[in-house]
């Protein structure tokens, strides 16, 4: 079975996450990954979503498009409100953040605001939502993104959702006290971060994915582990997961 | 800088509630006895989230009212804020986020009416404007936090840091939102104005607490014994209310929990109207759906019984 670019995103995402843990998980690929993360090997993980609902068991079939529908808090052990859900996350609750693609530059910093000028921009995009809150409260972040040239910028247009901001320790200057981004799952591999410059590093490729095809598809200078691996392809099972979760493959494609 | 000072200006909107009465009495008004409360200039927090309890019937009978330099409020804007710059209706948005979803693409009306600067657009993280509301709802200037610090976001409405006075650290001083109305749909209320929400409360109970004027649909209106009998669901406190009106699908084709399905078919047929029009197709829609039905039955009418009665019976489906 080959995969679909989002099926490939939420295999490589859920084996990013561990058993028994708690992830604050975005719409799309994010909670694919979550979901299959569930239902494989991490079958205590609690999940958050956005419109305040917790520990919730989706329904095959019936995946919320958004992160406040009632198919999105299906079976939820609680329900406590959007401010409340995300005071959890200052509290310190969640141990992974989840989110979406964006705008993405070397520091992991991602804009869904605007592009161009903010005040007058060329495309006017939608908006944070909870990207910003996910990024600036979870203790750890992972960002998952379809990997493309356009996307991949040096410095983005405007920091909707602060990475490391300009490198180094600039997140504590600014007082973000807590967590950052750990890992940036894309279709062509997996990166994290320099630990000085704070710069995204790639960790490993794909099956199938080579440095050049990185290269092309990034904005800026490519940083290489020193101990660069392949990941694995995404298994039978772990596409049949996602498969009976997803009949009518509005999420994966 | 584009937040007033009359947005956090805790002393007055003390003083503004303070003067009201808080008699015990009946609420119950007509939908557009309701709507009239709301006048040309005031800030409009929309109840709901995104196409979730969104509080359609009164937006429906505001918009017929044809206001003007309204601002809307809400954590999530669905295109209930289309509807408000298409009609001419709304001067500036404020949220943290605009459109239907993700399948339906980027808001054509969004970007057509903020690149062009037709609107005022301002954008906050989403607990940064639940943050907002929360402050008002405690009467309380500005609340610490460590949300949108270091990002662009807090240029937009001009955010302030604090310096912590126990600890020295510096937070996000998030500054009060006080709107002016309140508009919430909810599942039941008693004719005094106690309100009880099924699933989740999203930040309506927040927002009925900042405004000085709350206006609330119900879909169902239930003696005041039913109420008591599981006070623990009263999300809103009669007191808090000033106008009550009885609107069966009031956030239909949006959802309600355990109420009603949204209805995502009709979200694609609106949005296609806009991928072939722009605006225009905004505003045939409301003059279909809005301007022409003489009440909201005939509004509901223009569905049909038969797709109310399959809302009703997925939205069964998906509480039990």
């Amino acid at each position: 079975m080959s995969a679909t670019a989002n099926e490939l995103l939420a295999v490589m995402g859920a084996r990013e996450l561990r058993d028994n843990t708690t992830v604050f998980t975005g719409v799309g690929a994010p909670m694919m990954a979550s979901v299959l993360a569930q239902r494989s090997h991490a079958p205590g993980l609690t999940m958050m979503v956005e419109g305040g609902v917790i520990g919730p068991m989706w329904k095959p079939g019936e995946l919320p498009i958004s992160t406040n529908e009632m198919r999105a808090a299906y079976r939820a052990q609680a329900l406590p409100g959007i401010t409340d859900a995300f005071l959890l996350a200052q509290r310190g609750f969640f141990d992974v953040g989840f989110i979406g693609g964006a705008q993405i530059d070397c520091h992991g910093n991602l804009n869904t605001s605007a592009i161009g000028g903010y005040a007058r921009p060329k495309v006017r995009l939608p908006g944070s939502g909870g990207a910003n809150d996910i990024i600036s409260l979870c203790r750890e972040v992972m960002i998952l993104t379809v990997h493309e040239k356009r996307r991949f910028t040096e410095r983005v247009d405007f920091v909707t959702s602060p990475g490391y901001l300009e490198g180094g320790d600039a997140r504590r200057r600014h007082g973000l006290l807590f967590g950052g981004v750990s890992r940036v799952v894309t279709t062509l591999g997996i990166f994290g971060f320099e630990n000085e410059s704070r710069r995204l590093q790639l960790l490993a490729l794909h099956p199938g994915c080579t440095l050049d095809q990185v290269r092309d598809n990034t904005g800026f200078e490519v940083l290489v582990s020193p101990n660069l691996t392949t990941t694995k392809p995404p298994t039978e099972e772990e596409l049949g997961i996602l498969r009976m979760l997803d009949p009518r493959r509005q999420f994966i494609g | 800088m584009t937040i007033a000072p009359r947005e956090y200006d805790f002393v007055a909107a003390r003083r503004r509630l303070e003067a009201k009465p808080k008699a015990a009495g009946p609420k119950l008004v007509s939908l557009e006895a309701a709507a009239a409360l709301v006048k040309d200039g005031d800030h409009v927090a929309i109840g709901g989230c995104l196409y979730s309890r969104t509080p359609l019937a009164l937006v429906w009978a505001l918009l017929r009212r044809r206001p003007r330099r309204l601002t809307f409020s809400r954590n999530l804007m669905c295109y209930e804020g289309e509807w408000g710059m298409v009609a001419g209706a709304v001067d500036k948005l404020v949220t943290s986020w605009m459109g239907i979803g993700l399948p339906w693409g980027l808001s054509r009306i969004q970007r057509e009416f903020v690149e062009g600067g037709r609107v005022e657009f301002e954008e906050w993280s989403h607990l940064g404007l639940g943050l907002r509301y929360r402050a008002a709802a405690m009467g309380v200037p500005f609340l610490p936090s460590l949300t949108m610090l270091g990002s662009g976001l807090m240029d937009v409405g001009g955010s302030k840091t604090v310096e912590c006075p126990y600890t020295g650290e510096r937070l996000h001083a998030v500054p009060a939102l006080f709107p002016d109305v309140a508009i919430i749909h909810v599942q039941r209320a008693d004719r005094l104005g106690n309100c009880q929400i099924d699933g989740y409360p999203h930040m309506d109970g927040d927002i009925a607490r900042a405004a000085s004027t709350v206006l609330v649909t119900a879909e169902e209106i239930v003696s005041e014994d039913e109420i008591r009998l599981h006070g623990d669901r009263t999300v809103i406190p009669g007191f808090a209310v000033d106008a009550l009106a009885h609107a069966p699908y009031g956030s239909y084709p949006h959802e309600c929990y355990g109420a009603y399905d949204s209805e995502p078919e009709h979200f694609t047929t609106y949005v296609e109207g806009i991928q072939q029009r722009g605006a225009a197709g905004v505003a045939d829609y409301l003059e279909r759906y809005v301007y022409a039905p003489g009440s909201h039955a005939d509004y509901l009418a223009l569905f049909g019984q038969d797709r109310l009665t399959r809302a009703v019976e997925r939205g069964r489906m998906l509480t039990t």
